[in-house]
């Protein structure tokens, strides 16, 4: 594998006192698709937070691009920020703004484009995504998929380096959420570009994935290509692939003081 | 979290008051550092290549200004009209209705028209503003900003801020001048005073300090609008139930806040002579 391009070492992040992820690690290469996997609870989105630069941990590194996110200062991290983009799980697209505008706003903020620019390249991303008719909508007026590909639009309209996404096909319909596979493998082959694709869809996964991480209860599982993973006899690894519910075996004592407790 | 002490109700109330404390102070420092934030962006902004649009400062100042000014104006006018009422009753006891011109229009000038002004942009830009950052917090366009390169806190808070600075004070000569407006004609109808009669006893009656009074408690309280709303559109969770109750949240505490600093406002600027 080619140099790395998101390092993690032994991150440790905490809500209050409940720890969620336990030292985890992790390397991303350059133009490789990883979809990280795991039920719900297993800490996937908090790594996903840690990775984008929205949490900070409570111990640990991340580094993107050669930067420890920690020690950057705001406007390093301003900076390193336009080398990434992220289509989060809603879209999170500025519901007052035209689909356009959205696009726009990442090249806006950064200045020192005419409007005409601006507005060419954003067409462009429109365009990439099969969105070139829609830009002068509002994001309350379209559906679910074109939301999610409108995000995609802006996370790419500053050409990153590193792709971020989060459950792209959740609420999806299979064929929508195929197309959206298929943009995510033709933007890497494209681009050039490192994805991290947060997701507990199977056939997604299976589909668009170089290595694949398995997370459960904070930790790092398992990771590697998609036959290795899915050949892995992990117990727990399997309980996710096979769809089988797990569970919990408590003594009568356990149980008992899980039901008075207060918390 | 830690459990909760078990040693009855006392301890048990003892516990919440301290945690509701504990919280209160976070959400005041948060607040304090909103501020400090805020006006970084507005001045220091330009010299770090990360400006406040001025698009959108002018956008926030036709929303908390002119598509004010008429529920302003119509507010203003009935309590200009009010004040006229209840001073000319008053006033009739002592056979001294002539001088009810001092009371509207120092009244007005120092207390009713910054006090009016700023419950009514409170209650409408401020919860706008809480409804507006809790909604996109909640739909993670907040985050969606941040990942951007884009301070938040500059994009959503600068701009409403600007635009209050100028436009609460703004709003406030308005409103002094619609309740005066209110007042002279409900005298003229009732006093048989002329308009000009009524001007020129404000004119004589109202100090350029009792202006300077009233425009500035206008600055703080634009200052306390906006950065409450926003602090509480930030500090939303839970979804859609948590804009509402932040929202309902911003306005109280707004109205309250802006309640109390007249009130200390007043006593201190009276005190001082001004």
């Amino acid at each position: 594998m080619s140099e790395s391009l998101i390092e993690v070492d032994s991150l440790v992040a905490e809500y209050g006192r409940r720890r969620i992820l336990d030292g985890v690690e992790m390397r991303v290469g350059a133009a490789e698709i990883r979809c990280i996997m795991g039920g719900s609870g297993s800490g996937k989105s908090t790594l996903l937070r840690h990775l984008i630069g929205l949490s900070e941990p409570k111990s640990g590194t991340v580094r993107l691009l050669g930067n420890d996110l920690r020690t950057l200062s705001g406007g390093e991290k301003r900076r390193l920020m336009r080398e990434i983009g992220v289509a989060f799980q809603g879209g999170a697209l500025l519901s007052s703004m035209s689909v356009l505008d959205n696009v726009m706003l990442p090249l806006r903020e950064r200045g020192g484009l005419d409007e005409n620019t601006m507005r060419i390249m954003a067409r462009l991303k429109l365009e990439v995504v099969n969105l070139g008719d829609f830009g002068d909508l509002l994001p309350a007026q379209l559906s679910g998929g074109m939301i999610k590909r409108a995000a995609l639009a802006r996370a790419i309209v500053m050409d990153p380096k590193l792709l971020f996404f989060d459950e792209p096909s959740a609420g999806l319909d299979p064929v929508v959420a195929a197309e959206l596979d298929d943009l995510i493998l033709k933007l890497r082959d494209s681009m050039g570009v490192s994805i991290v694709v947060v997701t507990h869809e199977l056939q997604s996964a299976f589909k668009i994935a170089d290595r694949i991480s398995i997370i459960d209860h904070g930790k790092i599982l398992l990771t590697g290509s998609v036959d290795a993973v899915r050949a892995s006899d992990n117990e727990r690894v399997q309980d996710l692939f096979n769809r089988r519910a797990r569970h919990e075996e408590l003594s009568a004592e356990e149980y008992l003081e899980r039901l008075t407790s207060a918390h | 979290m830690p459990n909760p002490p078990s040693g009855g109700y006392f301890i048990s109330f003892l516990d919440r008051g301290g945690r509701k404390s504990v919280a209160a102070i976070n959400e005041l420092g948060y607040a304090v550092a909103l501020v400090v934030e805020s006006f970084y962006w507005l001045l220091l902004g330009p010299f770090k290549q990360q400006p406040v649009r001025p698009s959108s400062v002018a956008e926030r100042m036709m929303e908390v200004g002119l598509r004010a000014a008429p529920i302003v104006f119509m507010l203003s006018f009935a309590v200009g009209v009010m004040l006229a009422i209840q001073g000319i009753h008053t006033l009739r006891v002592f056979g001294a209705e002539g001088q009810v011109v001092l009371g509207i229009a120092i009244s007005v000038t120092r207390e009713f028209g910054p006090l009016i002004t700023a419950i009514l942009v409170a209650g409408r830009s401020g919860a706008a503003l809480a409804a507006r950052i809790g909604t996109m917090q909640v739909n993670q366009e907040v985050d969606a900003l941040r990942v951007m390169g884009i301070n938040p806190v500059r994009y959503l808070v600068s701009p409403v801020l600007a635009a209050m600075l100028v436009m609460v004070p703004v709003l406030t000569a308005f409103s002094i001048f619609s309740a005066l407006l209110g007042g002279a004609i409900f005298c003229r109808l009732q006093l048989d005073l002329s308009y000009y009669g009524f001007w020129q006893q404000t004119i004589i009656y109202v100090a350029a300090g009792d202006l300077y009074q009233g425009l500035f408690k206008s600055v703080v309280f634009a200052v306390l609008i906006a950065l409450i709303g926003a602090a509480n559109g930030f500090l939303v969770r839970g979804g859609a139930e948590g804009v509402g109750a932040a929202t309902t949240r911003a306005v109280v505490i707004s109205i309250s806040a802006i309640v109390l600093a007249d009130m200390v406002f007043t006593y201190f600027l009276n005190r001082a002579g001004v």
